[in-house]
């Protein structure tokens, strides 16, 4: 079972730009942008974390879940709710170092506990 | 005594959209000075949102009203009032069994709060909406047991609610955006705890106007 990723974030650009920074990265890796709300503001969608992580899971990977902002923490746990535990983690850490050091993780292998590890890059800001 | 029914439940929606739209710049500029100016907008627009759905869809209890609000919020409102309230009316739907008595009404304000800090992990003191909602249950939990009706419940947590919300004027946020402020946060009413004490003033103008 492969590991994807859903970047989420209050800006659509911002979690667009992770996501290829994070993509260069991890070449055989999926990843989904879900930033800014629904009708193109900044925020965080519910919707649209929830149907990112529907595909997902449903095309079969784990799904780990990493976030710009307090408030997008408290939009992806309402959707971990909802969602099967089991496959889907949310991984904590700073979103642009967190996402390529996960992203690289899982590329070359790493499980689901190496990679909610390397998200909150500790490495890189000891 | 009357009971608060769907009726009530769908009015109180319509007054809440009305008085965060009325209010809309007021919450604008609380947010602006401690936070990210975004909650007058989002509050305005999540309940504009939660009158049409109402409209289109009028649900058939309580509970179906309650459920509804926390589902379009949560889709609807961007910042962290979304997960917040949109989880506070999910576990309100939950404890609402039917039309509401003055103890229930505590009850669904109690499930409300835990709602907000199993989401938020704020607790009072912190500047947030939990210091509007701590004293709130507690008015609507003595008026309910001073054998008062669920009218007056709400209007003494809406004005408790109010009172809290000034108090945390004086206060320094440690919680959310606002903390990154620290001493600077120190002289600002908190927005989410002003939107609580409107809502719940909603609340009680549409039991009042039910009875």
């Amino acid at each position: 079972m492969s590991i994807a990723f859903v970047i989420v974030s209050h800006s659509a650009k911002l979690a667009q730009g992770v996501v290829e920074l994070a993509q260069q990265m991890a070449k055989d890796i999926e990843f989904r942008a879900a930033g800014g709300t629904d009708d193109g503001g900044i925020g965080t969608s519910f919707d649209a974390i929830y149907s990112a992580v529907e595909e997902l899971t449903e095309a079969g990977h784990q799904v780990v879940l990493l976030t710009d902002l307090g408030s997008a923490d408290m939009t992806v746990e309402a959707v971990l709710e909802v969602v099967d535990g089991d496959v889907v983690r949310f991984c904590p850490g700073p979103l642009v170092e967190g996402a390529v050091a996960a992203a690289v993780t899982a590329q070359v292998g790493g499980d689901l506990d190496a990679v909610a590890e390397a998200a909150k890059a500790r490495d890189i800001f000891a | 005594m009357t009971n608060l029914d769907v009726e009530w439940a769908k009015d109180w929606m319509r007054r809440s959209s009305a008085l965060l739209t009325e209010r809309r710049m007021e919450l604008i500029d609380l947010d602006r000075a401690i936070g990210d100016g975004d909650h007058g907008e989002n509050m305005a627009r999540g309940f504009t949102f939660v009158v049409q759905r109402i409209d289109e869809n009028p649900p058939e209890d309580v509970p179906g009203v309650f459920k509804l609000v926390a589902q379009t919020l949560m889709s609807k409102v961007g910042g962290a009032a979304g997960p917040l309230y949109g989880t506070a009316f999910m576990r309100a739907a939950k404890a609402a069994e039917g039309d509401l008595d003055a103890a229930s009404v505590a009850d669904i304000c109690a499930a409300a709060l835990e709602g907000i800090v199993a989401r938020g992990k704020a607790t009072t003191g912190e500047k947030t909406m939990v210091d509007a909602w701590t004293p709130a249950i507690t008015a609507a939990r003595a008026a309910a047991e001073a054998g008062q009706s669920p009218a007056e419940a709400l209007r003494a947590a809406a004005d408790a609610a109010a009172k809290g919300a000034e108090e945390t004027i004086p206060m320094q946020a440690t919680k959310g955006r606002a903390s990154y402020l620290g001493e600077r946060s120190i002289g600002h009413q908190d927005p989410g705890a002003t939107s609580t004490s409107y809502l719940l003033g909603a609340a009680a103008d549409a039991a009042e106007a039910a009875s």
